[in-house]
């Protein structure tokens, strides 16, 4: 069907034999390797393994962290993608490269900053010692780590769709009565929409399988403060591949889940959008 | 900050420099894979002996070495890392190798004298200067408000010798009432706040970072650092009793006869225990095994009472008993039921 369809580049073939190779090569065989060594482990020895009391602990904070991490993402990134669109300021190019520098960075550079920043003794942290805010070596301080890395999502899949929003819409809705709250929650978000979760999804994924920035600021205590990807290399260095593997096909296939579901929302309320 | 840049410039330059012209030049090479806080003791050691053996055999040798945590290093070895000798912090870590892959003899540990293990050493607790807590003994630890450092028993050879140090001083104290050292345990993680995967991070994390009150340290590694990093900064405080920590050596059989090394590297394991290997050792901080050495060195490593992992019951049982998922370890961190 799309084959048929003309396209500026001929060879519908070749580009999807391309495709497939390409993907099956680089993502496909080491993810079926992975299955296939899981598959080496009976059922039970699996779930012992991949649903011990320490490793639900880190999946709780692995999945549970990386969730809070996209959402103050979202807000935070519209925020910022909004002033670097809509406003003109002295020095707004150099903001916008900023954005991009947690993609830049090694994440372990990232881990290390973060954890002297806001350990009890670091710039941050003094202040909130205090107040009885611990940060670093706690959950509270992987959400940050996740937070860092994973901005730059959020705020990159909004940017352009901000960029080609066009101010005429809002100014009609003005212009019919709407107030400032109607105009932005019922003109300017759902058209947004499709890219905070876009956002949301992207910065949800990388903190998920986030591991250089957040062993340095996590503390690594099993059960409170350990994260999945931690665990498996931590089963690794006791030589357990099994166990590993197990946790490893368990991240993966929920992370996989939960993008479909996300990838499936978006497409039933597009459809519905466009429909009305 | 510029200044700096520059000088990370040209450290990078002179290690790229090295890296292409030292290969041209050296007849053999030996890769020893080490655990954490080796580097220093296996610098000196390789520069000794690579000038022995140019003296002994014409040949110009160039030792390679690797560090990480010793479980870790073990597994690279393992996975196919081609180790002409393994020296680690843990006699199970190169069984591990042994079983896994039969690249090394399963009788590696008795080939060399000491069970294969050259050099000694303890745990002991490093503090800050004036040891502001107090800090003496094992039962203070477990004080309520105490930061205790020390790094994951699981996968580090420092945190496991740490570990096995305090359930060993806890057993005595109570009279092999496993129960209540099993409570000790409980408290001393109680208040550790960072678990690092490696000693070297622990170290870090103490040192530089300035987190908590007492590193649970390997002896050598704790002078290094009052020694190195701030003397007027730390202290090394020796608990009444610990552990006699015996970090093992073998040559990775398999390996060596592939790469025809096998000589060089058995000449190269000897050596350090060697009058002048067990010197530098003893100049790095580990106890020698060398009567005569020792008594040498007599002032810098006090008296301890040390108990052996053996008393114990060795690093199988101990392994079953205390690291194995679900085990005591796990116990006293909450994530498994007694």
């Amino acid at each position: 069907m799309l084959a048929t369809k003309s396209s500026v580049i001929p060879g519908f073939g070749p580009t999807l034999g391309y495709t497939l190779f390409y993907l099956g090569l680089i993502v496909l065989i080491p993810l079926a390797a992975l299955f296939f060594r899981a598959a080496g482990m009976g059922w039970e020895q699996f779930v012992q393994a991949a649903f011990a009391p320490r490793v639900l602990a880190a999946y709780r904070l692995s999945f549970g962290g990386a969730f809070i991490a996209a959402a103050i993402n979202v807000v935070a990134g519209l925020l910022v993608a909004w002033v670097l669109v809509r406003y003109e300021f002295p020095g707004r190019k150099l903001f916008d490269a900023m954005v991009d520098l947690p993609f830049a960075l090694p994440t372990a550079v990232a881990g290390i900053a973060l954890t002297a920043i806001y350990a009890p003794n670091g710039v941050i942290g003094q202040l909130l010692r205090p107040l009885g805010i611990k940060v670093a070596f706690t959950p509270i301080g992987v959400v940050i780590a996740m937070v860092f890395i994973g901005m730059p999502f959020v705020v990159r899949t909004v940017q352009p769709v901000l960029q080609d929003l066009e101010l005429e819409h809002e100014e009609v809705a003005a212009s019919l009565g709407a107030n400032r709250l109607q105009v932005f929650c019922l003109v300017i978000l759902p058209n947004l929409l499709p890219a905070l979760v876009t956002g949301f999804a992207l910065a949800f994924a990388r903190a998920l399988g986030e591991y250089g920035s957040v062993i340095f600021i996590a503390g690594n205590m099993p059960g409170i403060s350990e994260i999945a990807p931690l665990l498996i290399v931590t089963k690794l260095e006791q030589y357990d591949y099994a166990g590993a593997t197990a946790i490893a096909v368990v991240m993966l296939v929920a992370a996989f889940l939960m993008l479909l579901v996300i990838n499936t929302l978006q497409k039933w309320r597009q459809s519905r959008f466009t429909a009305n | 900050m510029n200044s700096k840049r520059t000088l990370h410039l040209l450290a990078f330059l002179a290690l790229a420099g090295t890296a292409l012209t030292a290969p041209a030049k050296a007849d053999t090479t030996l890769l020893n894979v080490s655990y954490d806080p080796t580097r220093e003791l296996y610098q000196e050691v390789n520069q000794a002996f690579a000038k022995e053996w140019k003296a002994k055999t014409g040949e110009t040798l160039k030792i390679n070495q690797s560090h990480g945590g010793s479980g870790a290093q073990a597994r690279s070895v393992i996975d196919g890392l081609e180790a002409d000798v393994v020296t680690l912090g843990l006699s199970y870590d190169i069984d591990a190798i042994a079983e896994k892959t039969g690249l090394i003899g399963a009788d590696w540990a008795n080939r060399l004298p000491y069970e294969a293990t050259p050099y000694t050493s303890t745990v002991v607790f490093l503090v800050r200067k004036g040891n502001p807590k107090h800090l003496k003994d094992w039962p203070d630890l477990v004080q309520p408000g105490i930061e205790v450092i020390t790094s994951n028993p699981k996968t580090s050879a420092g945190g496991r010798w740490s570990y096995v140090a305090a359930w060993g001083y806890a057993l005595h104290h109570y009279d092999n009432d496993e129960a209540k050292a099993k409570a000790y345990l409980t408290g001393l993680f109680k208040n550790v706040p960072v678990l690092d995967s490696g000693a070297r991070g622990s170290t870090t994390t103490f040192v530089q970072r300035g987190i908590g009150d007492v590193l649970l340290a390997w002896e050598n590694e704790g002078i290094l650092a009052v020694e190195q990093l701030g003397k007027n900064q730390f202290e090394v405080v020796i608990p009444s009793i610990s552990v006699l920590a015996e970090p093992p050596i073998a040559v990775v059989d398999k390996v060596v006869d592939k790469r025809g090394t096998r000589a060089v590297s058995e000449a190269y394991l000897k050596f350090l225990y060697s009058p002048q290997g067990q010197e530098i050792a003893a100049h790095n901080h580990y106890r020698p095994r060398d009567p005569e050495t020792a008594k040498r060195h007599a002032k810098e490593f006090p008296e301890v009472k040390l108990f052996t992992v053996q008393s114990l019951g060795g690093w199988h049982a101990l392994h079953k008993a205390h690291f194995q998922d679900g085990g005591i370890f796990d116990q006293i961190s909450g994530v498994a039921k007694n």
